[in-house]
C-alpha cells in the first residue's frame, strides 16, 4: 500500500513548470513533426515517462476524463499519482475521454473508439498521449499540413507500426478527428488531425 | 506581504489549464472557434479581455511582451495591458516588433515580418463571421459544420450590387486551410495577406463571446472574393507624412477645422524605426533641422 508521502512528487514549481511544459506542447502542436523538449521538473511514476508525467500535470484536472491503457491502469502507484496530483477522473469508456495515456502502443485500441468530436463541436475529441521508444532515430516519415513549411521529416521508433496508416482516417473525418502527442522520455512531437504523414521512400 | 498577491500572470492555474486545452484544440482545428469558460478580468469587456486571457495562459518568464492598439504602442489600451503583465507576471516588455516573443494586438498586424519564435495574440470583439447575417448560434454552428458559407458570398455580392465593389474594409472574412470561414478580428483588410503562410503562430481570444481560435504557422489563409472581383487590400494613396513609407497602412489624422489632414503610419514602431534609419516624410520634425543645417 503506497501512502501519499511515498508518491513521486509533482512539479517543484507548479506555475512556471506548467507554463514551460505547455509552451513545449503548444509549439509541438503548432509545428507538427518538430521535436520539442520538456524540461522535466516533476517526479514520475515508474510506468510513465518524464515528458508524459509533465504533460499530465500541465493539462489534466477534474474537467478532463482520462483513459489509461491496461499497462498503465494496472499500476496502482501510477493511478494514485495521477489522482493525487491532477484529480482527473479515470474512465473505462474511451469515447468520453478528453485524454488517453498509452504506454503500450502495440495494444492501442482502434482509434474510432475514442471521442472524435462532432461536426458542430470537433474540439470535443480525445487527445492521445502515446509513449514511444525514440523520437530521434528510426523510421523516417514525411509530414505535410498546417504548421509545416513545405515538408517536415520525423524520425522515430514508434509502435504500433501502422500508427500513421490508422491515423489517415483523420483526413476523411475532418473537422472531426484525433490529435496525437508522441512522447519519448523528455521529447515531444505532436501530430494534430490536419497533418498528413507518409513513410519516407514509400 | 501587504499588497494583494496575484498568481503569475493574474489567472489561477485551473483557468490557465482550461484555456491551454482550448488553445491546443484551436491549433489542431485551424479557424474553428473553440468555446472556453472566459473569466471576468480586471478590465471591461471590449478592452481585450479575450486576448489578455490567451496571453496570460501562454506567457512565461523568458517572454518579451509587446502590446499594440491599432498599430500603436502608446495608446491607453496598449499601455494598460503592457503594464498589467509587467506587474502581474514581471515579464520584460518592449515596443519593438523584432524583439518581442509575444505580441498582443488590437486591430492591426505589425508591418515588420513576423518570425517563427513569435506568437501573435489578437483581441477579438465578435469572433463569428456569420453573426451579422445569422444571429442564432445554433444556426451559425450548423453552417460551420456543413461548411455552408453561401450566405457570406451573398453578402459580398450584395456589396458589389450596391456599391460596385466589395465594401467591407475591415474584419474582412477569410477562409483558413480551405475549410473554416473565419473573422480575422477588425483588422483592416490591408493586413489580410499577412495572415497567409505566416511564420508565427496566430491566436485569437474573444472574452465576452467566450471563443478561442487559431491559425497555425504556414497555413493557407485566403480572403473571400470573386473571380471578376478579386480581393484587393486598401490603403490611402499617400506616403506617410512622418517617415515617407509608401507601403505601410496609414491613419488619417485631421489637423485643423479647415479640412487639413495628414496621413501617418498606424504602426508606430515601424514608423519610428524608419525615421531613425533616416527616412523622412513631408511633415516630420527631424528633417526640418537637417534641412536648415544643409541650407545654411
Amino acid at each position: 500500500m503506497t501512502t501519499i508521502a511515498e508518491l513521486p512528487p509533482g512539479f517543484a514549481d507548479k506555475v512556471l513548470s506548467a507554463q514551460s511544459t505547455f509552451r513545449s506542447v503548444m509549439d509541438a502542436m503548432a509545428r507538427p513533426g518538430s521535436v520539442q523538449r520538456i524540461v522535466p521538473m516533476a517526479g514520475a511514476p515508474a510506468a510513465m515517462m518524464r515528458g508524459a508525467a509533465a504533460i499530465a500535470l500541465t493539462l489534466f484536472d477534474h474537467d478532463t476524463p482520462l483513459w489509461l491503457d491496461a499497462r498503465m491502469a494496472e499500476s496502482a502507484e501510477l493511478v494514485k499519482w495521477l489522482k493525487f496530483h491532477t484529480g482527473a477522473p479515470v474512465v473505462q469508456d474511451t469515447s468520453i475521454a478528453s485524454f488517453a495515456l498509452i504506454s503500450d502502443g502495440a495494444a492501442l485500441p482502434p482509434l474510432e473508439r475514442f471521442a472524435l468530436g462532432t461536426n458542430e463541436y470537433p474540439d470535443r475529441s480525445t487527445t492521445l498521449i502515446l509513449q514511444v521508444d525514440r523520437l530521434d532515430s528510426g523510421r523516417s516519415f514525411e509530414l505535410r499540413g498546417p504548421g509545416i513549411d513545405g515538408v517536415a521529416t520525423l524520425q522515430g521508433s514508434i509502435k504500433p507500426f501502422d500508427l500513421f496508416e490508422r491515423l489517415r482516417f483523420n483526413e476523411a473525418l475532418f473537422p472531426r478527428g484525433i490529435d496525437l502527442v508522441l512522447v519519448a522520455d523528455d521529447a515531444v512531437v505532436a501530430i494534430p488531425r490536419t497533418t498528413r504523414v507518409a513513410s519516407k521512400g514509400s | 506581504m501587504n499588497a494583494p498577491a496575484y498568481n503569475f500572470a493574474y489567472l489561477d492555474e485551473q483557468t490557465k489549464r482550461m484555456i491551454r486545452r482550448a488553445i491546443l484544440k484551436a491549433i489542431a482545428i485551424p479557424g474553428y472557434q473553440v468555446p472556453f469558460a472566459s473569466r471576468e478580468m480586471p478590465m471591461p469587456y471590449g478592452w481585450g479581455t479575450g486576448g489578455v486571457q490567451v496571453t496570460a495562459a501562454i506567457l512565461g518568464l523568458d517572454d518579451v511582451l509587446k502590446v499594440i492598439d491599432q498599430g500603436s504602442d502608446d495608446t491607453t489600451n496598449a499601455i494598460s495591458i503592457r503594464k498589467f503583465f509587467a506587474k502581474t507576471a514581471g515579464v520584460a516588455t518592449t515596443t519593438s516588433t523584432h524583439d518581442a516573443t509575444v505580441i498582443q494586438t488590437r486591430h492591426r498586424i505589425p508591418e515588420a515580418e513576423l518570425n517563427a519564435n513569435q506568437v501573435l495574440v489578437y483581441q477579438v470583439p465578435i469572433p463569428e463571421p456569420l453573426r451579422f447575417l445569422e444571429p442564432r448560434e445554433t444556426e451559425t454552428r450548423r453552417m460551420h459544420a456543413l461548411a455552408e458559407y453561401g450566405l457570406m458570398h451573398v453578402k459580398l455580392y450584395e456589396d458589389i450590387a450596391r456599391f460596385g465593389h466589395i465594401a467591407t474594409a475591415y474584419a474582412y472574412p477569410v477562409k483558413v486551410n480551405a475549410r473554416y470561414v473565419m473573422d480575422p478580428s477588425p483588422t483592416p483588410k490591408f493586413d489580410n495577406p499577412k495572415m497567409d503562410n505566416c511564420a508565427a503562430l496566430q491566436l485569437f481570444g474573444a472574452g465576452r463571446e467566450k471563443r478561442i481560435y487559431a491559425i497555425p504557422p504556414y497555413t493557407q489563409v485566403v480572403s473571400l472574393d470573386f473571380e471578376d472581383h478579386p480581393f484587393e487590400p486598401y490603403r490611402f494613396n499617400a506616403p506617410c507624412a512622418l517617415c515617407g513609407a509608401e507601403n505601410s497602412y496609414l491613419d488619417e489624422i485631421v489637423t485643423d477645422d479647415k479640412g487639413g489632414r495628414m496621413f501617418v503610419c498606424s504602426d508606430t514602431d515601424y514608423c519610428e524605426g524608419r525615421q531613425a534609419a533616416g527616412h523622412h516624410g513631408s511633415l516630420s520634425a527631424a528633417p526640418y533641422k537637417e534641412k536648415a543645417g544643409s541650407h545654411g
